[in-house]
């Protein structure tokens, strides 16, 4: 099985980004680097939409994601509801 | 209170499908094929061109609202590095010579990236790679924008800042080794260009020149570089998508295609690897405060990533690379010959160098256990004892380069360190040198192409180099001397060690003014 990732910028934006990841991917594991946030999955990592709104209390657009991103691993499948990152070997 | 907004009109891939199909036509009065002259000589065979699917299907109209939003953000940070005598921040004023060959050798590289990506979007008769392809294009030149503007604040106090990012780019010895990188690609076709910036250049390798480094920039109190680094960084994601997209597409349009996307990922992971062995150096050597060695970011973000993407690409015949088993003793050597080739060309460098100090070997010994002690330790000794003693070592000779990356011959032979790598190949009755089998490999398989480089050192030794109305002749001609005014390089300024350099000297006194009043 093979490790996927996503990194973004640490910033109040991300907080409850990577909350809602770590809290609905319970094998995703967090590492914390200077400015940098990484999550680090194997097999697969699920960004739900809904998970960040409950959160951040406003509707929220999954692309939105795009202005903190700073790099990612894996096939990404990605709806209105959900953005998907997974090698699937 | 609130109105309850209507639900979204369009969903994501109804959206995307609207914007980023049915907005070409069949020409009539021409034949496609004269239309997109391009898309058939390198033997890629597309049959179906719906097939290509963004998968992050990102259309204009959102593109534009984020990246306007990324701007902002951006230049927000930029202001406030600026107000606040940000430069006084940074851990220490070595840090910044970091910063100069990033202007001078990768911002270049982002133009002719926007330049590349407008050709491929032009000359690709699919409409859904076009709308990418364009994206990427207005992305690479926003980068190349950003990183000049963030980098102009250290112009105003700092040397080695002002021929920026276009003057030197096409002269400097060392910088034609990530400018024939491009060249290389660019001189293509569209398929080739895909993979070699794509694929290779994005997927497999800007990881550890953005990630690792900017994260190093941040650690060094540098908020303008990792501000737009990781702004920078955002877009990459899409190119990285972009790039495996292209490459699955390729490989799934037609078997035929395997052989030659395969050449393309052999030949553009060597090439990506050897321009990387700049930013090794960066890592190992240039930053002050060190987030993680080269050979640790090789290992996460090359062998591992690396590694889960080829796993992933097996299921269509694609294999690992042969050069990698190269790479796996390479990544325990690279950035000390580099570091040791530019300390002994500080004189003929825009920036300025160094010997590691005691505590810095220390942590390299530690992070190079195999390597360091033995092979490199003694060097910065011996180098150190010499400069202690006024007689700094510069090497005046000038060095041979390979004729496809244009590194000078420092590399070493794979099994053993102690000898310089290099490997000759005849063609036309003229002998050609690389630095490794994996370029002699890219020579021979086009000699027709890379005969044509334009190796520094070869120029220089032909008189090209000198600013225009050099007499060669005149009484006292120093040719070096004629080639640092060419270069734009203001000889005791730019160049030589760091130790007493106006930079170090300034950076003190600077930051002395400003903890105190007096």
């Amino acid at each position: 099985m093979s490790t996927v990732f996503i990194a973004f910028q640490t910033n109040e934006d991300t907080r409850p980004i990577v909350e809602s990841i770590l809290a609905d991917n319970p094998h995703a594991v967090l590492d914390e680097q200077p400015a940098m946030v990484k999550i680090n999955a194997e097999g697969q990592l699920v960004i739900k939409r809904e998970s960040i709104e409950e959160r951040i209390g406003r509707s929220f657009d999954l692309q939105e994601l795009q202005i903190n991103l700073i790099t990612l691993s894996g096939n990404i499948d990605e709806d209105d509801d959900q953005f998907t990152l997974a090698w699937k070997n | 209170m609130d109105m309850k907004a209507n639900k979204k009109k369009l969903g994501l891939k109804e959206k995307y499908a609207h914007m980023t199909r049915g907005l070409d036509w069949e020409t009539t009065y021409q034949p496609m094929d004269k239309v997109f002259p391009q898309a058939t000589f390198e033997g890629i065979k597309i049959h179906d061109w719906e097939k290509w699917e963004d998968p992050f299907r990102l259309t204009m109209d959102a593109y534009w609202k984020y990246q306007a939003e990324k701007e902002r953000k951006l230049y927000a940070v930029l202001d406030a590095f600026a107000q606040n005598n940000g430069h006084l921040g940074i851990t220490d004023a070595r840090y910044l010579n970091a910063v100069k060959l990033f202007l001078t050798g990768i911002s270049p590289l982002e133009y002719v990236a926007h330049r590349g990506f407008a050709a491929a979007g032009r000359n690709f008769p699919g409409v859904g790679p076009r709308v990418a392809c364009l994206m990427q294009s207005i992305d690479e030149i926003r980068h190349a924008q950003t990183q000049i503007h963030a980098l102009s604040n250290y112009n105003k106090f700092y040397e080695g800042f002002h021929a920026g990012a276009a003057h030197q780019i096409e002269r400097i010895w060392y910088l034609s080794v990530p400018k024939s990188f491009f060249d290389d690609a660019f001189s293509a076709g569209p398929f080739e260009w895909m993979i070699a910036i794509g694929f290779s250049f994005e997927y497999v390798l800007t990881n550890l020149l953005f990630v690792p480094f900017m994260s190093g920039a941040a650690y060094n109190g540098d908020m303008a570089t990792v501000t737009f680094g990781f702004s920078a960084q955002s877009d990459e994601a899409r190119h990285m998508t972009l790039g495996l997209e292209c490459i699955k597409f390729m490989l799934e349009q037609d078997p035929d295609n395997l052989p030659i996307v395969q050449k393309w990922i052999d030949k553009w992971a060597w090439r990506g690897i050897r321009v990387l062995t700049l930013v090794g150096m960066m890592m190992d050597y240039m930053l002050p405060k060190r987030v993680m060695s080269w050979k640790e970011a090789w290992e996460i973000y090359f062998e591992q990533n690396g590694g889960a993407l080829f796993n992933d690409l097996a299921k269509y015949g694609i294999k690992v690379p042969d050069c990698i088993t190269q790479c796996t003793v390479d990544k325990e050597h690279i950035s000390h010959q580099a570091w040791c080739t530019f300390y002994q060309y500080a004189h003929a460098s825009a920036f300025h160098t160094w010997l590691p100090n005691a505590e810095e070997m220390d942590w390299l010994s530690a992070k190079y256990p195999n390597t360091f002690d033995k092979y490199y330790r003694p060097r910065y000794e011996q180098w150190r004892e010499m400069a202690d003693k006024g007689e700094r070592f510069y090497n005046n000779t000038l060095p041979m380069l390979c004729q496809v990356c244009q590194i000078p011959m420092v590399f070493t032979e794979p099994d053993d360190p102690t000898k310089i790598c290099y490997r000759e190949s005849d063609y036309q009755g003229e002998k050609y040198h690389t630095c490794s089998d994996g370029c002699k490999h890219i020579f021979d398989d086009e000699p027709e192409k890379y005969i044509q480089a334009w190796l520094p050192v070869h120029q220089i030794y032909m008189g090209n180099c000198w600013p225009e109305g050099t007499d060669p002749t005149a009484e006292g001609f120093d040719p070096m001397a004629k080639v640092l005014e060419w270069y734009h390089i203001e000889n005791g300024k730019d160049n030589l060690d760091y130790e007493g350099s106006g930079d170090q000297a300034n950076f003190a006194a600077w930051r002395g003014a400003a903890t105190q009043n007096t």
